[in-house]
């Protein structure tokens, strides 16, 4: 077994709310993380809004500073690194950003975008950085020779690549992508997503996927971690989560996604409400307000993540299920109809 | 579990567009953001608008609703709404019908909804200008009484809220409420869950249903997500660069699509199921500019099989025909029965087409 | 009232189109490109500017001009004077020798004189404006970007200047400045004046782009495009002045086009007031200052500064405008 690449341990953020002066508690939005990532590994981050998945991404790249818990990267804690300390790391550690047309700076030409990484950490790479920066303007699908193009000029997904192309410039070991194709066309996401595979495989990445979308997150990633309010609700291989789910919220999640193979209303699990705010999050287990499997033990005992069968899945639920979802056809809510009642 | 159409009974389509243009003069040359598009929508049913950016799809709902503003815009065609002809009729009278016979709902409830007056206020308003006789007592009853039937707990006392009080989902909910509180004939629902969560939208989804089973309207769903028209739509129009390219059932298009560009969108989406580790198979290219449309079928730059015709996919705009079935249309250039080879051969295999 | 997210989704719908450069076979256009070509088109942008630039290369070329005219700003013609010291002829004394005539009394040529006031003038607004716009870029650039402590003293120091009254403290502060370098019987060289004015209207003009550039960071801070700056590990120095000002440009623009008309009547006000420049200094404000009094026996010494200075600041103050609409098309019209 290799050594994970990075190693997150009780990772929290907690915003604190103020009422002019007086602090009025604090906005848990990421409470208590531990996951690993393996080199050359991806590993979706899938939840709803609120949940706490975007914040953890910014944390892990440094751009949140963590309230409590340790990222430990190649070996080394960078929880608190400063910018001096975090150099070397910044080289290994990139991240891609959900919205392209916000994540490219508008004032400067795309060469000078995708040189940036290189040139704030002071590389020279042999041949020179514009050699290197249409190197990787081909190596994500863009012609080489828009080298001095700006930002405007592209679509959508056009921008993607070159926020891409930016990301790999100082060779990572890991990159944090934030859902990187929430904001594409549907025929360009599907061009996004093989590319990331590609370079997946081909440079031998490991990720972190942000995503919302469990079925972009499925064709992407190895393994897969649902967030709900903070919390990582159950984590595992990509066919035990979709194959096997034992966590209530993710079986509710499959079965509420509206799928093209599937013609007319499926029977979906109705999950009731809306999320809860961080603010105050319920106690105990926090999907137990919208959990139709939900008892009193729910709202005093909040239970741990751990695995059931003795495999790698883990599940944080007293009362998981079982039962397998088929991948080949039909609706994925086979259990609907016994739930939605 | 198919949903089987209705029976079409005689009352003629409650919608009927015809051949509808809507034209922009810009700085940088004229914009054909509808190109010659006809459709119709009986009550009861629900059509799903399909495309990507730039398709034309959320023009064509605003010029239904008589949304675009004269000096911009150049429509020309018929839009006919329960009979009466939209298209030229004077801004005064269009008005009146928009919020009374068709609302429309949009995609970001935040910017739909005034900040600085309570939702239940705004639904009142709404109802209240078109019943100028109706008391302050009887739209806020009627208000209240719709925030209920759209499922807000508490309708009573959520009246009284602003809308940044609200969640997403409950924004999203009181906005259906108002464009629903005049009992409107016809729903224009533009991409109205796509900035929701996916367990939040499947609540919407389903409320959009049992209103409609409810008050028989008439929706348009305009949308870019195929999983969402799969599950709530009766029939599908597929738009590209401003034309519509296939229109049919929701079962003919997406079970048995005839245009390439459908076949490109099923092969391109994930899915949940069949294999998770084949690669996906994208459109190649970018969705076309509508100031600067290719010539020919707009799709032609990023078919896979537009060399198979000669140079008629680049000289020729492909018009919308019979494909086959009853009711199933398409405007592609290639033989029918090269398409369903193509189709059996190259696309079945993957991805969700299967 | 406008029907926000209606003709939000018209407009991106056409407008979201953007498509691969290569399929549109056009040359790659700059962003500042994109705004000189709507400038030029811009008719008020064209007229405007032309004045403008006229203005500027007479206050340039002032000693060639001079030596062309064949008279000098401080040569006095008492011999085209009367008893009562009012110029001969009529108008004020226009004639082909005195294009915009004499001054009553010491009977200096208006025409050069304007000409080295529009020089004085367009000195001082320049030297103050980019004082005032440095100042305020840097500070604002540093409080929006930085925040919490910074910002608030930032913010602090704003608000003081902000509520000190700049003619009283004009008023009071000039003359005392003076005296402290030089007597009360001392001519004070004009450098000094000059400073002098500069540093008054820098003391108090930076606020306001400050405070715009502040709330431009502000805004910008939160794009992902900084936070990509910041994860690949860009220092202090790169964030401000490289990733933040090229997109601020457009206001700072519009700020400075915008500053240089109000210190040329600044300048004049203080002029008028006496605490501006010396006598010896040709400068509008003095010049009308010293018209008022024959405003009823000589018009035309009124009338040829005041229609100078006013067609300067417009034309600054439309050039202004436009260089807004086309930096940013989607805020007017």
């Amino acid at each position: 077994m290799t050594e994970p690449l990075l190693k997150v341990r009780g990772l929290t953020k907690h915003f604190p709310v103020r009422d002019g002066f007086r602090a009025r508690g604090a906005v848990r939005a990421v409470d208590g993380l531990d996951f690993d990532v393996r080199p050359g590994e991806t590993l979706g981050l899938v939840g709803e809004s609120g949940c706490g998945k975007t914040t953890t991404g910014r944390m892990l790249v440094r751009l949140l500073d963590a309230t409590s818990g340790s990222i430990e990267f190649d070996g080394r804690d960078i929880t608190h690194a400063r910018r001096a300390q975090l150099r070397p790391l910044r080289q290994d550690l990139q991240i891609i950003f959900q919205d392209p047309y916000a994540s490219l700076n508008p004032r400067h030409t795309v060469g000078r975008i995708v040189a940036m990484p290189l040139q704030v950490n002071g590389i020279n790479p042999p041949g020179g950085i514009k050699k290197r920066v249409q190197e990787l303007l081909e190596l994500v699908g863009l012609n080489p020779e828009h080298y001095n193009r700006y930002p405007h000029e592209f679509s959508g997904g056009q921008r993607q690549r070159i926020g891409i192309a930016r990301a790999l410039a100082l060779r990572p070991k890991l990159i944090v992508a934030d859902e990187p194709v929430s904001a594409l066309d549907v025929s360009i996401q599907a061009q996004v997503i093989n590319l990331l595979r590609d370079l997946q495989r081909d440079l031998d990445l490991a990720f972190v996927f942000i995503a919302h979308d469990l079925a972009v997150v499925r064709h992407f990633c190895h393994r897969v971690a649902v967030m709900y309010l903070g919390k990582i609700v159950e984590i595992g291989d990509r066919d035990d989560i979709y194959q096997r789910p034992q966590h209530p919220y993710t079986r509710a999640l499959l079965s509420a996604i509206p799928d093209v193979t599937t013609l007319g209303p499926a029977g979906r699990i109705r999950l009731a409400g809306d999320v809860p705010t961080p603010l105050n999050p319920p106690s105990g287990c926090r999907f137990r307000t919208r959990c139709w499997k939900a008892q009193d033990r729910c709202a005093t005992e909040e239970p741990p993540l751990i695995t059931r069968d003795g495999g790698g899945q883990l599940t944080a639920c007293h009362f998981p299920e079982t039962g397998t979802i088929s991948q080949d056809s039909g609706p994925v809510g086979a259990t609907a109809e016994e739930v939605s009642k | 579990m198919v949903k089987l159409p209705e029976p079409r009974s005689g009352e003629s389509p409650y919608l009927r567009v015809k051949d509808l243009r809507v034209r922009f003069d810009t700085e940088d040359g004229v914009v054909r953001a509808v190109d010659g598009v006809s459709f119709s929508v009986e009550r009861g049913r629900t059509l799903g608008i399909v495309g990507e950016s730039g398709s034309g799809k959320s023009v064509t709902s605003l010029a239904i609703l008589g949304l675009h503003n004269a000096k911009r815009a150049a429509i020309s065609g018929e839009i006919s709404v329960g009979g009466r002809q939209l298209v030229g009729m004077p801004e005064e009278e269009v008005r009146r019908l928009r919020g009374r016979d068709m609302a429309m709902i949009f995609q970001d409830p935040l910017s739909a909804l005034h900040p600085y007056y309570t939702v239940g206020r705004q639904i009142a308003e709404a109802y209240r200008v078109h019943h100028p006789r109706a008391g302050k007592r009887e739209a806020r009853g009627r208000a209240v009484d719709m925030l209920g039937r759209v499922g807000i707990p508490q309708p009573g006392k959520r009246f009284d809220q602003y809308p940044h009080e609200f969640s997403g989902g409950m924004r999203q909910r009181a906005m259906i409420a108002m464009a629903l509180v005049n009992d409107p004939d016809l729903l224009i629902a533009d991409e109205p869950t796509t900035a929701l969560d996916v367990t939040v939208q499947a609540q919407i989804l389903d409320l959009l249903e049992d209103l409609q089973g409810e008050f028989r309207s008439a929706i348009i769903l305009i949308t870019h997500d195929l999983g969402v028209v799969s599950q709530v739509a009766d029939d599908v129009l597929v738009m590209y660069g401003g034309r519509a390219v296939e229109h049919g059932s929701v079962e003919q298009v997406l079970r048995r699509p005839q245009h390439p560009y459908t076949w490109g969108l099923l092969s391109s989406v994930p899915s949940l199921h069949g294999d998770a580790d084949a690669d996906l198979v994208p459109i190649k290219g970018n969705p076309p500019s509508l100031i600067n449309l290719p010539s020919g079928c707009a799709f032609h730059p990023r078919c896979r099989y537009a060399d198979r015709n000669g140079d008629r996919s680049r000289t020729e705009v492909p018009e919308l025909r019979p494909a086959g079935e009853a009711g199933h249309l398409v405007a592609c250039h290639l033989p029918a029965d090269e398409r369903t080879r193509l189709y059996q051969q190259d696309i079945a295999q993957v991805g969700v087409a299967q | 009232m406008s029907l926000s997210p209606v003709e939000g989704v018209a407009l991106a719908e056409i407008e979201s189109t953007g498509e691969g450069p290569e399929q549109k076979g056009l040359v790659g256009r700059s962003p500042g490109q994109l705004v000189w070509n709507r400038l030029r088109r811009d008719r008020t942008a064209l007229v405007s500017g032309i004045v403008l630039v006229l203005l500027i290369l007479a206050a340039v070329a002032a000693p060639l001009i001079s030596r062309l005219y064949g008279t000098s700003p401080s040569q006095q013609f008492g011999d085209l004077l009367d008893a009562t010291g009012m110029p001969l002829g009529y108008v004020g004394g226009v004639s082909g020798d005195h294009w915009f005539g004499l001054e009553p009394g010491l009977g200096r040529d208006i025409f050069i004189r304007m000409i080295y006031g529009i020089r004085t003038s367009l000195l001082i607004a320049l030297g103050a404006a980019v004082v005032t716009t440095t100042i305020g870029v840097v500070l604002g650039i540093i409080a929006g970007y930085l925040g919490g402590v910074v910002d608030a003293v930032i913010g602090w120091f704003t608000d003081v200047a902000l509520a000190m009254p700049f003619l009283v403290f004009a008023l009071a502060v000039v003359p005392t400045f003076s005296l402290r370098f030089y007597g009360p019987r001392d001519a004070i060289p004009t450098w000094f004046a000059v400073t002098t004015l500069i540093v008054v209207f820098a003391a108090f003009g930076w606020t306001g782009t400050a405070r715009l550039v502040r709330g431009q960071v502000v805004s910008l801070r939160e794009r992902e495009f900084v936070e990509a700056a910041r994860a690949s590990g860009a220092g202090l120095w790169h964030m401000l002045f490289r990733q933040l000002l090229p997109n601020i440009w457009a206001p700072i623009l519009v700020a400075f086009s915008l500053a240089v008309p109000s210190y040329v009547t600044g300048e004049a006000a203080l002029s008028f007031l006496g605490v501006g420049l010396p006598e010896s200094v040709p400068s509008f404000g003095r010049m009308i200052y010293r018209s008022i009094d024959y405003l009823q026996t000589d018009p035309a010494y009124v009338f040829f500064p005041g229609i100078t200075i006013f067609a300067l600041v417009l034309a600054f103050n439309l050039f202004g405008d436009a260089l807004r609409d086309a930096l940013d098309p989607k805020s007017s019209r």
